[in-house]
C-alpha cells in the first residue's frame, strides 16, 4: 500500500459526497423558524386568554413545545422530521425534549430504573452540565463585578 | 410583526447550527453543548437580551435562549442572595422546562415503544 | 503446506457449497433484491420483545429452515460457525444455545460471513468436518443502539453514512454432493489508514478490501468473472476502483458491492449503501449463490469486509481497523 495516514485522507475527501449545506440550511431555517413561531403564538395564546404575566407565558409556551416534542417522539415522528429540518430540528427547545425522550424510550427494555431512568441523561446530561456549571460561573462574576 | 420577526430569528439560529454540524461534521451533542454555553455567556454579556427584544420566541425557544434564561435567573438570585444564588439561580429558572422533559419522557416511555425503521 | 503465494490457501475439490437460505427485514423486501430472499420478515421484531431477541430469531430462523430445506438433521451438521456485530456476539452465541449445535463464534464484524466460510472450508478440507453451517446476522435497530444514536432520535445521517442490514443468512458447506466449490480462501491483514469517522466506513474499509482482494489475485492469479466485496458502499466502492486504477489494474467493469445492490439507493433514503454482517450474508446466499446455481457466473471472488469499531475506543481517539477476507468459488 503506498497510502500514507496523510496522502489516504485526501483521497477519502476526494470521494466522500458532501452534505447539500445549501438545502439543508434552508429546511433548517423553516423547520426552525416554524417551531419558535408556534412558540410565540401559544405564548401571545397564554398572555392574552389566560392573563399570564409575560415571563411565565414564555415558561408555559416552552413547556407546551417540550410537551409536544415529547408526544411527537413517543409516536416516532419526531425523528422523521428530524431528517428534513436538520438543525432545525435540533437547535429549539424541542429538540433538547427529544433528546431525553429518545433515549428514555430506547433503554425501556432494559428496564424502569436501569435502563429508561439511568439513560435518560445520556444526551441531555452534557448540556444540562455545561449549562448549569456556566450559569455558576456566570453568578460568581455578576456577584464579583456589580 | 412579532411572528415574522419569531420566525426570522429563530430559523437564522438554526442555521448557524446546521453550518456548523455539516461543515464541522460534528455530533449533535457538541452542538447542543456549545449552543447552550454561549447563551450563558452573551447572557452575561447583556447581547442576549437585545436579540430576545428583537426575535421575541425566535429568540427564546432556540437553546441558546435556554442558556440566556440560566444566566439571568443566576445573576438574579446572586444579586439578592449571594453565593447561594448563584448555585442556584439558573437551575431554578430552567427547572420547570427540565422536569417536563424527564417527566413526559418517562411517561412517553412507559406507553411508547421505539417505531419501526 | 497448502498455502499458496503470500496468504492464500488452496483447498481441494472437496468443499461444496450446498445450499443456502437468506431471511430479511421489512426494508430489504422492498428492495431490488426481494424476489431472491427466501423469506421476508414484515415485521422488525419478528414477534420478539426487543431488537436484540428478534436479531437472534433471524440467525435461528435461517439455520432451522437451511436444514428442513434440505430434510437435514441438526446431528448431521458437525459445527456451526457463527458471528454478529453486537458485544459478546450475542446473537450467534443465544442462536447456537437453541440450536444444539457444536458452536465456534467468531467476531470479525460485517468480515462475519466470509470468515465462518472461509474457516469452515479450512476445516473440511482439512478432514475434521464434513458438515458444516456458517451464519451471521445483524438487524438495523440493534446496531444503531449499539454504534450510534437512539432510534428516535431526531438528526440528518451524513451522505456517507450507510445503513445496517436486517437479515440473517446461513450456508451449508458439505465434503459430498453437487455445488459451486470453494477453491481459495484469503485471510486479510488488519490495514488502518487513519480513518476515525464513523459516518465513512466505506472509506475505512477500503484499504483492506483493496489489500486483500489484490494479495488473493497475486496470489492465485485467477481472472474472476465477478468480484464482490460486503459493505463497501458507494464511497469505498469509488475508492477501491481508485486503488486499483492507481495500478493500472482496473477491475472497473467485474467489481460490485454487496452495499450497493441491496438497496436501491435513489429510492430507499439509505444514502451510501448497505452495511452490517448481514448484507454480504443475504446478497450472497441469494442473488451472488443463484448467478452460481444458473451458471451465469463461472467464478467469483466474494470478499466480506469489516470495519472493527467500537465506539469506546473511537471516543478515546483512535481510528477504525479494517480487515477483508477473501473466498474465492467456482462452479
Amino acid at each position: 500500500m503506498k497510502y500514507t495516514k496523510e496522502s489516504y485522507k485526501k483521497v477519502v475527501d476526494e470521494h466522500t459526497p458532501k452534505n447539500k449545506m445549501f438545502k439543508n440550511c434552508i429546511l433548517a431555517f423553516i423547520f426552525g423558524g416554524t417551531i419558535c413561531t408556534i412558540g410565540e403564538i401559544v405564548k401571545n395564546i397564554f398572555i392574552s386568554f389566560f392573563a399570564v404575566p409575560k415571563d411565565d407565558a414564555i415558561v408555559m409556551s416552552s413547556i407546551f413545545l417540550i410537551a409536544l416534542s415529547a408526544i411527537l417522539t413517543g409516536f416516532g415522528v419526531y425523528d422523521n422530521l428530524g431528517k428534513y429540518g436538520g438543525a432545525g430540528t435540533i437547535v429549539p427547545i424541542t429538540g433538547f425534549a427529544n433528546s431525553v425522550v429518545s433515549p428514555a424510550l430506547e433503554f425501556k427494555k432494559e428496564g424502569y430504573i436501569l435502563g429508561t431512568a439511568a439513560n435518560i441523561f445520556k444526551l441531555a446530561g452534557p448540556v444540562l452540565l455545561f449549562g448549569y456549571f456556566a450559569s455558576f460561573c456566570v453568578g460568581i462574576l455578576s456577584l464579583l463585578f456589580k | 410583526m412579532n411572528y415574522i420577526m419569531s420566525f426570522v430569528v429563530g430559523g437564522l439560529i438554526c442555521v448557524i447550527g446546521q453550518i456548523v454540524m455539516d461543515k464541522f461534521r460534528l455530533n449533535a451533542a457538541y452542538l447542543l453543548v456549545s449552543f447552550v454555553v454561549s447563551g450563558v455567556i452573551l447572557g452575561y454579556f447583556g447581547i442576549y437580551e437585545k436579540i430576545v427584544e428583537i426575535g421575541y420566541s425566535g429568540a427564546t425557544v432556540p437553546l441558546p435562549g435556554f442558556g440566556y434564561s440560566l444566566a439571568k435567573g443566576a445573576m438574579e438570585e446572586a444579586s439578592s442572595r449571594g453565593f447561594i444564588g448563584a448555585l442556584s439561580g439558573g437551575i431554578m429558572k430552567t427547572s420547570a422546562g427540565v422536569a417536563t422533559a424527564l417527566i413526559l419522557g418517562y411517561i412517553v416511555a412507559l406507553v411508547s415503544n421505539p417505531k419501526r425503521k | 503446506m497448502k498455502k499458496i503465494g503470500k496468504q492464500t490457501y488452496k483447498i481441494k475439490d472437496n468443499v461444496i457449497i450446498r445450499d443456502t437460505y437468506t431471511i430479511v427485514g421489512p426494508k430489504e423486501g422492498e428492495g431490488p433484491l426481494k424476489k431472491d430472499f427466501d423469506m421476508v420478515v414484515q415485521d422488525d421484531l419478528f414477534g420478539e420483545d426487543s431488537f436484540e431477541k428478534s436479531e437472534r430469531k433471524f440467525q435461528v430462523t435461517a439455520v432451522e429452515n437451511l436444514l428442513k430445506k434440505n430434510n437435514l438433521n441438526k446431528n448431521e451438521i458437525d459445527l456451526l460457525i457463527s458471528g454478529d456485530l453486537l458485544n459478546q456476539i450475542v446473537s450467534a452465541s443465544f442462536a447456537a444455545r437453541e440450536l444444539q449445535i457444536p458452536y465456534i463464534g467468531i467476531y470479525g464484524a460485517c468480515s462475519t460471513m466470509s470468515l465462518s466460510m472461509g474457516l469452515g472450508a479450512l476445516l473440511i478440507d482439512g478432514g475434521f468436518a464434513n458438515n458444516v453451517v456458517c451464519a451471521t446476522s445483524s438487524h438495523f435497530c440493534s446496531a444503531e443502539r449499539q454504534y450510534r444514536a437512539p432510534l428516535e432520535m431526531g438528526g440528518q445521517r451524513f451522505m456517507s453514512a450507510q445503513w445496517t442490514v436486517t437479515g440473517a443468512g446461513a450456508v451449508w458447506l458439505s465434503n459430498y454432493g453437487e455445488g459451486p466449490k470453494i477453491k481459495h480462501v484469503t485471510f486479510g491483514k488488519i490495514v488502518d489508514l487513519g480513518v476515525s469517522d464513523a459516518n465513512n466506513m466505506g472509506a475505512a474499509m477500503a484499504p483492506a478490501a483493496y489489500d486483500s482482494l489484490n494479495q488473493h489475485l497475486i496470489d492465485t492469479k485467477i481472472d474472476y468473472d465477478l468480484i464482490t466485496t460486503g459493505d463497501l458502499g458507494t464511497v469505498g466502492k469509488s475508492i477501491v476502483n481508485k486503488l486499483f486504477i492507481d495500478d493500472n489494474n482496473s477491475i472497473e467493469n467485474k467489481f460490485d458491492d454487496c452495499g450497493t445492490i441491496i438497496f436501491d439507493l435513489e429510492k430507499q433514503d439509505v444514502h451510501a449503501g448497505g452495511s452490517g454482517c448481514g448484507c454480504s450474508a443475504v446478497v450472497f446466499g441469494s442473488f451472488l449463490y443463484k448467478k452460481l446455481k444458473n451458471k451465469e457466473i463461472k467464478n467469483l471472488l466474494f470478499t466480506s469486509t469489516g470495519a472493527l469499531h467500537s465506539p469506546t475506543v473511537t471516543l478515546q481517539g483512535d481510528s477504525i481497523p479494517g480487515i477483508a477476507h477473501c473466498i474465492g468459488i467456482e462452479i
